[in-house]
């Protein structure tokens, strides 16, 4: 398959008056395109660090990040819940195009379609108020997307959501991100939601990140997200992966 | 809708129609004790004035053709310094946020200006920049001003770090943050500026009329209790009142007008 990304031993270290914080070291993985890479990982250990380098929010410290086109367009989904609460669907969804200058008609249409694709038609005027948390988050994904990301990072998206809404927007997602075949990198505390979503899973060790192991993720059919939770080899993973984070701790 | 729903409704409406009542009636209520004492000679009308008289003394400024003279010198120097100070303290605590240099080199300087009572710098106003509406401008203006730079920044620094992430993660540049997040995240904290900018200019300018002037709403008063004319000093405060009351609905109605999510 065809490699989208490169990533070779990153390295990160932020600087306080308290002193330095090595967040990240020697990470290194290549990413396929169209596949769905999971990172679990202590808390604080450095998860969202690498994302926040490979969207180029945060400076790296040490190592090469290599991109298989030049101006490969990043689409970050973030920890918290971040639509604008002034601004109504349409335009929170539509702020990414606005703010890289590619909003025009055909991507306005585009953005619009989205929308009412994944069933928030009725509210594409409304403002994230009046919209429930589930709604929100499949809202900023729809930002997400519009800008049409070569590659999707997602970090811990769905980790405000109750379990039961989280179930869903999972599956929602899932659908979402297969249908537009979008290369992801989602980050999650949630060892289940990283089995059932993703065909690949990096286990990071305590800060700093290190990989400790990668395990490659295979159900005998291809079902929904949560179906497959429902499934005997589920488990097996669910317990390798675990393990492999308990002995960190 | 559900009958229910329609019952709470109708509760919540005559609840707040009660609230409005019985305002207007303490209202009524004081205006007609206050004739009545009067009347009866229960109070001394002449440190006292009463309604009528205020009323009587409105009518004769009317004729005089001064009544309007005063309220809108007042209004005018209210608005100029008004805009000219909200202004001004945007502008800075922009430059505060857009540069943090900025920010922590003024910051100690802010402190100490916003403790320093601003109608200590009336008589040095006077001296500066003369005894005229010029000065009850710049003194209104400084009175609002710094609480204005030290409010503005404090909401503008404040701007959520995950929303300043997402833009960035857009490639937003620092103006583009600035206009897409700051400013539009903040148009609550910069309408209270607002709210509270107009009774600081109006303050000033009082009081700058109270030093200096021989016109407006200040003056009105400050010559009514030189003369011991207690019915203007209460004519004048009376209008204050009510322009004070216009002035500040119409920053509330516009408010309404921008603010509509929720
Ligand atoms: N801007 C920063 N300045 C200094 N230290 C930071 C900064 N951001 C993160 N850190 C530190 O770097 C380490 C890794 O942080 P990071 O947010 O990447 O962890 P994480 O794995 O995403 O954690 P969580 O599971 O809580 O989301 C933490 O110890 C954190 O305190
Ligand atoms: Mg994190």
């Amino acid at each position: 398959m065809k490699e989208i990304l490169k990533i070779v031993k990153l390295n990160k270290r932020y600087h306080t008056v308290n002193g330095e914080i090595e967040a990240v070291k020697d990470f290194s993985f290549n990413v396929d395109d169209s596949s769905f890479i999971a990172i679990v990982g202590p808390s604080g250990c450095g998860k969202s660090t690498i994302l926040s380098i490979l969207c180029g929010i945060e400076k790296k410290s040490g190592g090469k990040i290599l991109f298989n086109k030049k101006d490969a367009v990043i689409g970050y989904m973030l920890q918290n819940d971040t639509l604008l609460p002034w601004l109504s669907v349409l335009d929170n969804a539509l702020l990414g195009l606005k703010i890289n200058g590619n909003l025009n008609k055909e991507t306005k249409e585009r953005t619009i379609s989205l929308i009412k694709t994944y069933g928030l038609g009725d509210f594409i005027n409304s403002y994230p108020s009046s919209l429930s948390g589930g709604m929100r988050q499949r809202v900023a994904l729809i930002r997400t997307l519009a800008i049409n990301p070569d590659i999707l990072l997602l970090d811990e998206a769905f980790s405000s959501l109750d379990y039961q809404t989280r179930l869903e927007v999972s599956n929602d997602v899932y659908e979402i991100i297969k249908k537009e075949k979008k290369t992801t990198i989602m980050v999650t505390h949630d060892i289940g939601e990283a089995i059932s979503m993703a065909d690949t899973v990096i286990v990071l060790s305590k800060r700093p990140a290190k990989i400790k192991n990668v395990y490659k993720i295979k159900f005998n059919d291809n079902t929904t997200p949560s179906d497959k939770r429902t499934h005997e080899q589920f488990n097996t993973y669910y317990k390798m992966i675990w393990e492999d984070l308990d002995i960190n701790v | 809708m559900s009958e229910e729903h329609k019952v709470y409704l109708k509760k919540i409406k005559k609840k707040n129609r009660l609230v409005l009542i019985t305002q207007i009636i303490v209202f009524i209520l004081f205006i007609v004790l206050w004739e009545i004492a009067s009347h009866y000679n229960l109070i001394n009308t002449f440190l006292t004035s009463s309604p009528s008289n205020v009323v009587k003394t409105i009518i004769s400024l009317y004729k005089e053709g001064n009544l309007f003279k005063h309220i809108f010198i007042t209004a005018y120097e209210t608005i100029i310094s008004f805009f000219i100070g909200t202004l001004i303290g945007l502008i800075i605590a922009s430059l505060m946020w857009w540069n943090n240099f900025t920010a922590r080199v003024i910051s100690p300087y802010l402190t100490i200006l916003n403790s320093l009572p601003k109608v200590a710098l009336g008589p040095i106003l006077i001296i500066w920049v003369g005894a005229n509406m010029n000065s009850i401008i710049v003194m209104a203006l400084l009175i609002s001003v710094i609480i204005t730079i030290i409010n503005a920044y404090h909401g503008f620094s404040n701007t959520d770090e995950s929303r300043i992430k997402l833009l960035k993660s857009f490639k937003a540049s620092k103006w583009q943050i600035f206009t897409n997040l700051v400013i539009p995240g903040n148009i609550k904290t910069i309408f209270n500026i607002l709210k509270i900018n107009i009774s600081m200019s109006l303050i000033g300018v009082i009081m700058g009329e109270l030093l200096v002037s021989k016109e407006g709403l200040g003056y009105l008063i400050m010559y009514g209790s030189q003369v011991f004319n207690l019915n203007l000093v209460m004519t004048g405060i009376i209008l204050l009142c009510c322009l004070s009351i216009i002035i500040y609905y119409i920053i509330v109605m516009t408010e309404k007008k921008f603010i509509k999510y929720y």
